[in-house]
């Protein structure tokens, strides 16, 4: 499993998305306050970018009259048929045994402990910054 | 799982991506006094001063709120600024060259000129919007064809227009709103369809617009998930008014196409009203056929939203019974429900097939086949 920096942990703010291209796969990295989580970009219904979605929460009720609003900020819901997917899992919401997003482990490490596309020498001046790695 | 897939199968996309005609792309205005130019000065201080004369309050508003700003795709939105749908040159880059489609046929939805209850500002909006799809869009991208908005409830004035731009390529079908005054098959619409026969000009009913009556024949729907399936018993109320009526045995040649309002219904709708008519066929006694030769002569459906069985395989029955050759492909760019042409059918298609749904039946509803 070989691992990549996708991006510096300080340009996806919390609550958004960014879309990269890694080894031939495109991903959608999400902030979900201040953890990152990386999910296919490609809605599996009819392929519309990931990464464009509302990230929105989840609204749940026990019944008519009663409403809650759980899981704010970990959800996204495709640009297009409004399909929701849990950004930690890739699992959609309504349809979870059919409809899944691959999901992909990303970790946050120092900047001193990168090994890959960006090397030392070159970029020297960002060792000192978090970077996000994105194992595939 | 497998039914969720996409059938990946790079000759047909190939073939199909030569040239699509989408049969429903929705132009929008990137500003509300964008249709100014093309009113006159009487109708320019009308609508400044008294704005849309609808039969709903909050005029400006649909029924029902929907799911998303402007119905649109989140994706949609031009970088320029403006509405989705109202910069040809994103549109062209986001839809027309990414999805190879060779023509693609406008709706506009804006302005529901067929249902102003003020006639006269009705039939002046109709002119405009039919001036300004071709200004703004026709013109400067060739591959999009407009739709010629009519006043339904003045035929006369209809008539009028049709015949000023009948013999104009730029616009290929007559737009109709299917929630009108009365049910579509009426008489006192006849003259519109004789109008779309002597031009040849086909007859489209996009699901929608404002005519005063509740959604449902059960009333007013609480939610959009609620009227979003009303839609579909409006298509079917006007297929019965349509055939019943006697539209078709008058108008043999006529063209109508269901825009947007489903077509898995139709297989079912239509054993239902041949059973009917064998009992009851002394009350229409001016259908000479079953109904269900009507549909199967004069009717067309277009594709989105796609039928979405579960399994996927069972949409191949709704296409052998509703027949291949009635179905034309369409988008609803850059509307939420947008179907992609490369993924929109879950099972294969055969080749003669896919080419009839995704551009040969609609060449010959156009009559440009």
């Amino acid at each position: 499993m070989a691992r990549y920096v996708i991006a510096r942990a300080d340009e996806v703010a919390p609550g958004t998305a960014k879309h990269v291209s890694v080894a031939g796969r495109e991903i959608a990295l999400f902030n979900v306050k201040g953890d990152f989580f990386a999910i296919a970009n490609r809605c599996p219904h009819e392929g519309a970018d990931l990464c464009k979605g509302q990230i929105i929460g989840l609204a749940e009720s026990d019944g008519p009259g009663h409403y809650r609003m759980t899981r704010i900020g970990e959800m996204v819901r495709c640009p297009w048929h409004g399909w929701e997917f849990d950004i930690r899992t890739g699992r959609s919401y309504c349809d979870p045994a059919r409809t899944r997003v691959k999901s992909f482990d990303v970790s946050v490490a120092k900047g001193d402990r990168i090994e890959g596309p960006y090397q030392a020498e070159t970029f020297k001046v960002t060792q000192e910054e978090d970077y996000v790695i994105l194992e595939v | 799982m497998s039914d969720t897939l996409t059938i990946e199968n790079p000759d047909a996309m190939a073939r199909q991506g030569q040239g699509i005609i989408d049969c429903d792309i929705h132009p929008s205005m990137t500003t509300p006094d964008e249709l100014m130019p093309f009113l006159s000065q009487r109708w320019r201080t009308h609508m400044a001063t008294y704005g849309n004369s609808l039969r709903q309050g909050l005029a400006n508003t649909l029924s029902h709120p929907r799911m998303t700003p402007e119905v649109a795709r989140a994706d949609a939105w031009p970088p320029n600024g403006g509405p989705p749908g109202s910069d040809v040159q994103f549109m062209r880059e986001q839809h027309l060259d990414a999805h190879g489609i060779r023509i693609g046929v406008l709706v506009p939805l804006r302005g529901t000129p067929g249902n102003q209850r003020n006639l006269d500002f009705g039939i002046a909006l109709a002119s405009a919007v039919n001036e300004w799809q071709v200004d703004k869009f026709c013109g400067p991208e060739p591959r999009l064809k407009a739709s010629l908005v009519v006043t339904q409830e003045d035929p006369a004035a209809a008539v009028a227009e049709i015949e000023k731009r009948a013999g104009d390529a730029r616009y290929a079908q007559i737009l109709l709103p299917p929630r009108s005054t009365e049910p579509l098959g009426r008489r006192r619409y006849w003259p519109i369809y004789e109008a779309a026969t002597a031009a040849n000009l086909p007859i489209a009913m996009h699901v929608g617009g404002i005519g005063g009556h509740p959604a449902t024949g059960a009333g007013w729907p609480s939610y959009y998930i609620e009227e979003h399936h009303s839609q579909v018993q409006t298509m079917q109320a006007l297929l019965a008014s349509f055939i019943f009526e006697g539209v078709f045995a008058r108008f043999p040649t006529l063209r109508i196409a269901f825009v947007e309002g489903g077509f898995g219904w139709a297989p079912a709708f239509s054993w239902r009203m041949d059973r009917a008519w064998e009992k009851m066929r002394d009350e229409v006694p001016h259908l000479r056929r079953p109904p269900s030769e009507y549909l199967r002569e004069n009717v067309w459906f277009t594709t989105q939203p796609m039928e979405e069985p579960f399994p996927a395989r069972n949409l191949r029955d709704t296409l052998n019974w509703i027949g291949t050759d009635r179905l034309m492909f369409s988008t609803d760019y850059p509307h939420w429900d947008f179907d992609d042409p490369a993924h929109a059918f879950k099972i294969p298609l055969e080749d003669e097939e896919r080419q009839a749904i995704f551009s040969g039946n609609a060449a010959r509803f156009y009559g440009w086949a």
